[in-house]
């Protein structure tokens, strides 16, 4: 047995040693808003925050979470970021979209007024193929400009 | 009243004949430009559904008793199998099902290529199933692989027989031209890699196979496994509300799809069967390597007076031709030009429809050998372009039913005009440059294409196809539609799709034909319910019918007076009024293509031959847009998946075995967000007065197609290099600068006086 805090709750689940915390995440406590799309850390789709610490969950095993929080996108479903994200049309297959909303929400929580630069360096580990990088760049610079201003 | 007609029907270039059944389209266009809803921004209607990760994909299903797969997959390029030992499978732990070589056409003992599936095994869990293959014992025979393009075409290995096209005489035309250029282009192998893999879940229910896939064409796959499992097709069921990504290469229905059918059947459980990243980057289809010699001749005015073009499409063990000629035969007015394509049949992974297949490829070796006749005839490139503007289809003199390329290039001299000033701020080793390319793609679309508009007692409208949502934002285009036909707010409709069995047939999300082919079907649907409203309220207000139009969710009388929507459909309760539309057909005697022109500014590192694209402007005439928010988008995608193949992409073979060396996203470089440059873009709007009741083409494709060469010739323009190859890596832009340092000192000699 292992006990994993996600989202605000507890979960005390029976999963195999050796299965990673994407796997838990989606098989065991059916949160599939987190992807896998690689399964071996190189896209990003995955990415989960380990206490506000962004990760990827493809690459880690849930037996060693221990009792850190994991956020993952359907603890973020009233973020700003989700918002924004559709009306700067940051999504388009959408496959990607949730571990890059993860990831921003990170950046946001450490950086809260990024330039583009600093965007640009933080986002880098996250894929998207369809090619929404600039609106997703629009995005996050929508919702660290309201904060700014208000 | 329903007519029989024959039309010719266009996919990605394949044209067919082919007999449809349209009700009378006497639906009028609507005028140009942005209207209540059509023509203007709009969020995606699923956007939150994918940005909150509730979107269900293919992927996030499981199905009660669902087991996972793994494949055992060839892992020579070509091989015979002399002896498989399925046993040890069948008695590991977790495992319920083992099918191998004879059980499924998809299942070989003799495969061509790596990657080729040879058996499966379906378990309890993904773990124990990849365990099992591992006990699958095989002896191979291993076979030499053909892998070279020069001796496969010696030997004739060809996937279709040679495509040859040939108008006016080009030996004429040479012998008229003032200056001709001749030079060899390549283009490499490129991955889609959509973030989804390639999978399906099937599930027997009765003598019903239910087939949930991430595809691109639901009816495509319908068809293919009804026929591999010989059922009627409508005893095949496709599901797919949501999917990660397709670019082309999830159009039929792939080993997996037949492997899951088969170990459903054989167990009588659901099957997922899911490729993982590095079958992915193995066996999902690619776009095919070039090889293109290409010659160019013109008059000193710029007129061009021959295109001679022969193309190695190095298509892999299986595929198809791509129109990988096209742009040399239709983009210019040329009298003289000709082809010949080769579809090269090598022991390498079969290529697939890649976003713009061929046309891609060709326009790269078309546009930079374009660009090195301007220099040769001291023209300026836009202004070559323009001389030898098209103005019908060259190939057979029909017209073009609306072409806005001239409108294009007259945008495009703002950002061209920037030229002086870009090569100015060149400073150090750094020198900048810009360039130019011109791209002309079908995206007409055509019939059959079905919807149905269904309209409640609440007022919500729904629209209901069998199309899929490939990413593109079809579900929004076609809500905008259904919206404006009605006159009602666009948060009042929904679009279900994605599910053979609830709704008529559509086409596939490829090509750039969804928005053409299904737009205005929408749109007649739609017509349809407000034809049967006027009529309703013309008894119910005891109105004349032709008075009454639909507008901000009112009926409204010409007379005065307006009711709202609800006045009649609350009457009705759980009655609802039922519209059906289907596509119409193209426009008879005319060919329907999309066009633009974009313009690309680099810096050139010297020294080091790296490469950094600063700016892209893009110019697109596809019509009338639907969405200006979400086209938009499409360029964006189009041309970072662009600069990925011009800079970063390739998919490397090890030359001797023919093994793929690229298999996770760390070997295979995807553009990041970090490579990606200011991207400014418009779009003409005006619509084809020709096409269906809409005038929309598509836009999947069209801004893919000429970033690679808009690249490179501004690279020669920043630089003086020709870099005529496919990615253009350091490495060769480093050769090519030598080469032009050593022309340059020639021309030096040879300018200075003698002794």
């Amino acid at each position: 047995m292992v006990e994993l805090r996600v989202n605000g709750s507890v979960y005390r689940i029976d999963t195999p040693v050796g299965r990673t915390l994407a796997e838990a995440l989606r098989l065991d406590l059916g949160l599939t808003g987190t992807k896998v799309a690689c399964g071996e850390g190189h896209c990003g789709a995955c990415t989960v925050q380990l206490d506000g610490v962004p990760v990827l969950a493809c690459i880690t095993l849930a037996h060693t979470v221990g009792d850190r929080e994991v956020t993952t996108i359907e603890g973020l479903r009233e973020h700003p970021l989700v918002e924004a994200f559709v009306e700067a049309d940051a999504t388009q297959c959408g496959f990607c979209t949730p571990g890059q909303i993860v990831s921003a929400a990170a950046l946001l929580e450490s950086s809260p007024s990024p330039d583009s630069e600093a965007i640009r360096h933080a986002m880098a580990g996250n894929l998207c193929r369809c090619g929404t990088y600039p609106k997703i760049e629009r995005a996050i610079h929508a919702v660290a400009g309201r904060e700014k201003g208000g | 009243m329903a007519r029989l007609i024959r039309t010719e029907k266009e996919v990605e270039g394949r044209y067919t004949e082919q007999w449809v059944v349209v009700e009378e389209d006497a639906l009028e266009q609507w005028p140009e430009g942005p209207l209540h809803t059509v023509g203007r921004p709009a969020p995606r209607v699923d956007g939150l559904a994918r940005a909150r990760g509730e979107a269900r994909y293919t992927q996030d299903l499981r199905l009660p008793g669902m087991l996972r797969t793994a494949v055992l997959r060839s892992p020579h390029a070509r091989a015979r199998v002399k002896r498989i030992d399925l046993g040890p499978a069948r008695e590991a732990p977790g495992v319920r099902g083992v099918i191998g070589p004879g059980d499924l056409e998809t299942l070989t003992n003799e495969p061509n290529y790596e990657g080729q599936a040879v058996a499966a095994v379906a378990a309890d869990t993904i773990e124990d199933a990849r365990a099992a293959v591992g006990l699958i014992g095989v002896e191979w025979e291993v076979l030499d692989p053909l892998l070279d393009a020069h001796v496969a075409l010696e030997r004739e290995s060809f996937v279709a027989e040679p495509r040859r096209y040939e108008r006016g005489d080009v030996e004429q035309g040479f012998a008229e031209a003032d200056a001709v250029v001749e030079a060899e282009y390549r283009t490499q192998s490129v991955l889609h890699n959509a973030l989804e893999t390639h999978q399906t879940a099937c599930e027997w229910e009765g003598d019903t196979l239910v087939v949930y896939t991430s595809t691109q064409f639901l009816w495509g796959v319908r068809d293919e496994v009804a026929a591999e499992f010989e059922l009627p097709k409508d005893k095949v069921r496709v599901i797919c509300r949501f999917m990660g990504g397709g670019f082309g290469a999830k159009g039929s229905a792939g080993d997996y799809t037949f492997i899951a059918a088969e170990l459903a059947r054989v167990t009588g459980r659901p099957v997922h069967c899911r490729l993982d990243r590095r079958e992915e980057n193995v066996n999902s289809g690619n776009r095919n390597p070039t090889i293109q010699k290409l010659r160019l001749g013109a008059r000193a005015d710029g007129t061009l007076t021959a295109i001679a073009g022969e193309y190695l499409c190095l298509l892999g063990w299986d595929g198809w031709l791509s129109p990988t000629a096209g742009p040399a035969q239709m983009l210019y007015a040329c009298d003289n030009v000709a082809t010949v394509e080769y579809g090269v049949r090598l022991n390498a992974p079969p290529m697939d429809a890649f976003r713009a297949p061929g046309f891609v490829e060709g326009t790269f070796g078309l546009e930079c050998a374009l660009d090195e006749l301007a220099a040769k005839l001291d023209l300026d490139p836009l202004e070559l372009r323009r001389r030898n503007h098209a103005d019908h289809d060259p190939m057979d003199e029909r017209p073009f039913s609306g072409k806005q390329l001239m409108e294009c290039y007259r945008r495009a001299e703002k950002a061209w005009a920037r030229r002086d000033e870009v090569r100015a701020r060149s400073e150090g080793p750094w020198r900048r440059g810009v360039g130019i390319a011109t791209q002309l793609w079908y995206g007409g679309g055509g019939p059959p294409s079905y919807a149905w508009v269904r309209l409640s007692g609440d007022g919500l409208i729904t629209v209901v196809t069998a199309m899929q949502d490939i990413g593109t934002g079809t579900r929004t285009a076609m809500a905008q539609i259904a919206a404006e036909e009605l006159g009602v707010p666009l948060e009042r409709v929904t679009v279900e799709l994605g599910d053979t069995a609830h709704g008529p047939y559509a086409v596939v999300s490829g090509g750039s034909s969804t928005t053409p082919s299904m737009g205005p079907a929408v749109r007649a649907a739609a017509a349809d319910v407000a034809r049967q409203i006027r009529e309703i309220s013309a008894q119910r207000f005891h109105v004349e019918e032709r008075v009454l139009s639909l507008s901000d969710g009112r009926i409204v009388s010409a007379d005065g007076g307006s009711w709202p929507l609800e006045e009649i459909t609350g009457l009705l309760e759980d009655g609802q009024i039922l519209g059906t539309g289907a596509r119409g057909p193209n426009p008879a005697g005319m060919r329907v293509m999309t066009y633009g022109i974009q313009v690309a500014e680099v810096a050139v590192d010297v020294e080091t031959g790296e490469v950094v694209v600063e700016r892209i402007y893009a110019v697109h005439d596809i019509g009338r847009v639907i969405n200006p928010l979400g086209a938009e988008s499409q360029i964006e995608g189009g041309i970072i998946q662009a600069i990925g193949h011009s800079l970063s992409e390739q998919r490397l073979l090890d030359p001797r075995t023919g093994a793929v060396l690229t298999r996770t996203l760390d070997a295979y470089k995807l553009p990041t967000i970090a490579d990606v440059p200011e991207i400014v873009s418009e779009l003409i709007d005006v619509p084809d007065a020709h096409l269906t009741n809409l005038g929309s083409k598509g836009l999947g494709e069209p801004p893919i197609i000429p970033t690679a060469a808009a690249i490179a010739n501004a690279i020669r323009d920043a630089t003086g290099a020709d870099v005529r190859s496919l990615p253009i890596t350091r490495d060769e832009l480093l050769q090519a600068l030598r080469e032009a340092a050593r022309r340059e000192r020639k021309l030096e000699q040879v300018g200075a006086p003698s002794a």
